[in-house]
């Protein structure tokens, strides 16, 4: 999030679009409803299922799975053709001035922009962006034209690029009314006017798409237009599905990132630290500091043993080879019998991931496998009957570590809105779990201790490490890991205040730059800091610590007029006093306060280089800006690109895996969607073991519509049977069972003239725990997002039949 | 006399259940064996074991989508029909105005499950008793609100003042009216003499699956009105059946203790 849960009181309109927000972030609803009560908001909810937030909402939008980015096209169109969006906003804090490329275009057939070309290594296509950059001058300066007249300017682009998202486009492809549409749009543009902010709230059902970073680049491309960034109120808000999956992200759980957001180094492009340094680190903007953070990280993961003669050990660092490395590749590795073996740590593939039928059946090409659960879970019973698997010709050595619940352990946790606070531990776990710290700190220490003695490829990768957390008794010291990551001077071991005293000459190390402050203070560490605001507009900086700096809303410069007025003073986040000269602030300013407010404005968003929000960004894999593509699984062609049914850069792993013929898609005529209730948790290994919450939610289920369930001869808990093209091998089909949940929640759509109905199924059962169902995600397709890899879950195709 | 009520803000409520799972926890009931039967309302009926739940309702008229949903269980009336119904003088209102079954004087005889307007009161087979929401009745004597409403994240059950949650409920009531929901209203003010539990309905109660017009059933009014002055008799008659029972138990006891004596 750029805002917090705190901060939704602020906002005049809330849009919860691909999130089902009072379901799986029931806290959210308190704020909401206090803005909604206190300042009349109005909140819209934008999803296939009238779900539970749409139950209390203003406005609910019904849409297919899968055409986000067309309704967000939509009402970017809407604002521009409209003219309102926040002029001034615009002009001074967006690269709407900037000049493209001449050679820039897209082409509205092909449904392509220029420089697309074949890429035989992903077997798909890729872009090459020489025309996506800015136009610039002898001296390297970036053409502007201020009063956006200039064709090739991107505020005329970005009209251009909309032109065909009219409302009556947009409901023929979403199957949404145009009249509802149009007062969405309607709704949510009057936060263009200064004063006002709207919060756009969003979850997997945005991102979960062959064009998931595209949508969430059209929801950043609209806050922008509406001015709606940087303020309180406003935002572009992801909420965090699970407990601590922030602090995880911050902390590179994913393959391309090492902690603080820094690019994992390629053995490519970076074999040296000088390389990685030269090519990774922009000139401008704040990145222009990474040197210092990387060098930090190095001291701090391998202590006296990272000099400046040995480039900080970076050349153990681990790399990248050019493979992809991501959750899919890595299932078709292992299907090819290239994955060895897996420690699977908190984690249900066996039930979350796309195509989990086949998953469980790779699994047994290895050789062994170490689950890490609070439950004997899926993934770690593959190989048993319950899997439909016959344990006699499984050969896969199988650990179960048991985990500690979170209740048990102490330590941080990062929230949606990045503040890091510290959990006190309310018991002992049962029997033999152990938290999750004590397990890594055990097993670094076997697997350090089998390097230094037999050697292998590498050794000093783990050898040289620096790893010192013992604490007494067996237990880990906590506290000497929460120094590792604030950082600290190694030569005294004094905490360093916070990321600005990070240096580059091996002096500093940090574990992790952006949390650097949070516990800086060994009596009274932040995380730990428990006072609540008495006056103010609800920023708590004395309660925990929010990454960066202590900082609740990011680019909060852009809250203020570029002379350091608030656009809603009602609600001021930080202000130029002229009398004193000097800024006020009700936050961590997000910029140089010690520059006039003129030149600070000139640079608000101080992360990028160019120091402007991107409507234009030459940073994303598939396009600058977000075009509509249908899903890979797809009932219908493109509307609006006849040529570009699919996001053409996206990631196709298996030939023959989605539909694609006339007679498939009769096959499987039905749009599938997977979510979650709020009675159960993620994979459902916890909850699914706990009966005050299977009472509630008992069985697996599928809603579909009245119409269908009538057309169908299907009741109300009904066993019907459902089937995708994945469970479809050699000519026979086979299918999954759920019961029949008829509901008036669910609506056909009317897309392009044709009648299409969603079928819903929650995926959190399995075959394991005290409640068992069947695996949702066995239909869902092994297809994902260009930039990220994210599988495709939330749209895709499938048949439904009662069954008996 | 109540001073203290719980609003139930049913505009606000996101059905997450929270209330209904810590009832549960706070209480120590045992969950119930379910089935999903098409709706996500489980379990079906009130019982010993379960006080309250989230009632859901779906809806579509005129092309409008309603999913209407709200805590239900006993509402702790003024004009209580089951304490009325109440033969032995077990169900009675505490100082704190909710309504409380003594399960020393219960016997068992189901009259009140039968009168409740709310159709809210389980019974216990096995200890032969009927069992409802105490009102956290131990957390209350204690300081503290019921368990439902200090888990409630929205702030769709709140616990308070009564005359603070009256103008609350009337405040959010107007906001309704004004916000598109013309049939929004208090219930639990004027209904059954007022009850310790106050609902805003957004809608007509029929819609959350409320009785419009909730009273104390005619016969049970009749009954309490002629047996009512001779219930001190049924207590003494009780009273001599549990001594009796009680004697007769030692008596089985001793017998029984004798009999391992002699087989020793």
């Amino acid at each position: 999030m750029t805002n917090h849960w705190i901060d939704y009181q602020h906002s005049d309109v809330f849009m919860a679009i691909g999130g089902n927000t009072a379901e799986n972030h029931p806290i959210s609803m308190k704020w909401i409803e206090k803005a909604r009560e206190e300042k009349g908001a109005k909140l819209i909810t934008v999803d296939p299922r009238f779900n539970r937030t749409a139950a209390v909402s203003d406005l609910y939008v019904p849409l297919r799975p899968g055409t986000n980015t067309a309704y967000l096209g939509g009402l970017a169109h809407y604002i521009l053709e409209n003219n309102l969006y926040h002029r001034e906003y615009v002009e001074h804090y967006t690269n709407a001035t900037y000049l493209i490329e001449e050679g820039f275009e897209f082409d509205d057939v092909a449904g392509v922009f220029s420089g697309i070309e074949d890429d035989p290594a992903r077997n798909a296509k890729k872009y090459d962006r020489t025309t996506w950059q800015y136009q610039r001058d002898e001296d390297g300066n970036v053409k502007k034209d201020p009063f956006m007249q200039d064709p090739n300017c991107v505020m005329n682009l970005m009209r251009e690029h909309f032109r065909n998202y009219s409302i009556e486009n947009v409901s023929q492809i979403t199957g949404c009314p145009v009249d509802t549409l149009e007062e969405s749009y309607r709704m949510f543009s009057t936060t263009g006017k200064p004063e006002r902010a709207g919060n756009i709230l969003y979850a997997m059902g945005i991102t979960q798409f062959t064009h998931g970073a595209q949508n969430v680049r059209a929801i950043g491309l609209v806050q922008l237009l509406l001015g709606n960034m940087g303020r309180a109120g406003g935002g572009v808000n992801a909420q965090r599905g699970q407990s601590n999956v922030q602090g995880a992200t911050d902390m590179a759980i994913l393959y391309h990132i090492i902690p603080g957001y820094m690019g994992t180094p390629q053995q490519a492009a970076h074999p040296t630290l000088g390389d990685y340094i030269e090519k990774e680190t922009p000139e401008t903007g704040w990145w222009s500091n990474k040197p210092r953070y990387l060098i930090s990280l190095l001291k701090a993961f391998y202590g006296e043993n990272a000099t400046a003669d040995n480039q900080f050990a970076y050349q153990w660092l681990p790399k990248l080879d050019g493979k992809d490395a991501s959750h899919i590749a890595m299932y078709k590795n292992m299907s090819k019998g290239e994955v060895e073996g897996m420690i699977c740590w908190a984690d249900n593939p066996a039930v979350s991931g796309p195509t989990a039928g086949a998953k469980r059946e790779y699994s047994a090409k290895m050789k062994w496998l170490v689950s890490v659960d609070l439950f004997e879970n899926e993934t770690a019973s593959f190989w048993k009957r319950e899997a439909g698997a016959n344990p006699e010709e499984i050969d896969t050595e199988v650990f179960i570590l048991p985990a500690a619940a979170s209740y048990e352990r102490e330590g941080n946790k990062a929230n949606s809105g990045r503040w890091i606070q510290w959990q006190w531990k309310a018991q002992e776990p049962p029997g033999n779990c152990k938290s999750d710290l004590w397990i890594v700190n055990e097993l670094f220490k076997k697997l350090q201790k089998i390097y230094e003695e037999e050697g292998g490829a590498v050794p000093e990768q783990i050898t040289k490490m620096a790893w010192d957390y013992d604490g007494n008794d067996g237990q880990v010291d906590i506290v000497k890991v929460c120094k590792d990551i604030n950082g600290y001077n190694v030569n005294n071991g004094s905490l360093v205040n916070n990321f600005l005293d990070l240096q580059l000459d091996g002096s500093t190390a940090c574990g992790n730059w952006l949390y650097s402050g949070y516990y800086n203070d060994l009596d009274n560490p932040p995380t730990k800091r428990r006072t609540p605001e008495k006056e103010g507009i609800g920023s708590h900086l004395d309660w925990s610590f929010a990454w960066p700096l202590n900082r609740r809303i990011v680019y909060n410069r852009a809250s203020a007029d570029p002379s350091g007025k608030p656009w809603n003073p009602d609600v001021p986040q930080v202000w130029w006093d002229e009398d004193e000269g000097k800024w006020k602030t009700n936050d961590v300013p997000d910029f140089n306060v010690n520059i006039p407010p003129q030149q600070s404005a000139e640079i608000p968003f101080i992360m990028l280089p160019e120091g402007q929000g991107r409507l234009f960004s030459a940073f994303v894999n598939d396009g600058p800006f977000p075009a509509h593509y249908e899903p890979a699984d797809s009932p219908v062609p493109n509307l609006l690109y006849p040529e570009a049914t699919y996001n053409p850069i996206s990631q196709r792993f298996y030939e023959d895996h989605v539909v694609e013929t006339e007679e498939e898609k009769e096959r499987y005529p039905y749009v599938l969607t997977t979510y979650r209730v709020v009675e159960h948790y993620q994979s459902g290994i916890m909850t699914r073991n706990m009966p005050w919450l299977i009472e509630m939610m008992p069985e697996f289920f599928v809603e579909i519509d009245e119409e269908l369930a009538d057309k169908l001869g299907i009741a109300n808990g009904d066993r019907v049977a459902i089937e995708s093209k994945r469970l479809y091998n050699n000519g026979e089909q086979d299918s999954i069972e759920a019961k029949a949940c008829v509901t008036k929640r669910l609506q056909p759509l009317m897309i392009n003239g044709q009648k299409k109905h969603i079928v819903g199924l929650p995926f959190h059962w399995g075959y394991m725990g005290k409640s068992t169902g069947a695996v949702a995600n066995d239909l869902t397709p092994s297809v994902g997002d260009p930039n990220t890899t994210i599988p495709e879950f939330k749209a895709s195709l499938c048949n439904i039949r009662r069954v008996g | 006399m109540k001073t203290q009520i719980c609003l139930i803000d049913a505009s606000k409520c996101i059905g997450c259940r929270g209330c209904q799972s810590a009832c549960k926890q706070w209480n120590q009931l045992p969950a119930v064996e379910t089935e999903f039967t098409g709706t996500y309302e489980n379990p079906p009926r009130y019982s010993c074991s379960t006080w309250t739940k989230v009632v859901f309702r779906e809806y579509r008229e005129n092309g409008r989508l309603q999913w209407l949903m709200s805590k239900q269980g006993c509402m702790h009336c003024t004009d209580a029909a089951c304490k009325l119904a109440c033969p032995t003088g077990a169900i009675y209102h505490t100082d704190e105005g909710t309504v409380t079954i003594d399960e020393i004087r219960c016997i068992g005889c189901n009259y009140c499950a039968a009168a409740c307007p709310f159709n809210v009161i389980g019974f216990d087979r096995f200890t032969n008793r009927a069992k409802k929401c105490t009102f956290c009745y131990d957390r209350l004597v204690n300081g503290m609100e019921p368990s439902c409403s200090a888990v409630c994240p929205t702030d769709s059950l709140v616990f308070g003042n009564e005359r603070e949650i009256i103008a609350k409920a009337q405040n959010r009531v107007d906001h309704l009216r004004k916000n598109g929901n013309p049939e929004a209203r208090i219930y639990g003010l004027d209904e059954v003499d007022g009850t310790a539990m106050l609902y805003v309905l957004a809608d007509k109660p029929e819609k959350y699956g409320l009785p419009a017009d909730p009273r104390v059933p005619f016969g049970t009014r009749v009954w309490n009105a002629i047996y009512g002055p001779l219930r001190f008799l049924v207590v003494i008659a009780v009273g001599f059946g549990l001594w009796a029972n009680i004697t007769k138990n030692r008596e089985l006891d001793r017998g029984k203790e004798e009999t391992q004596k002699g087989s020793e």
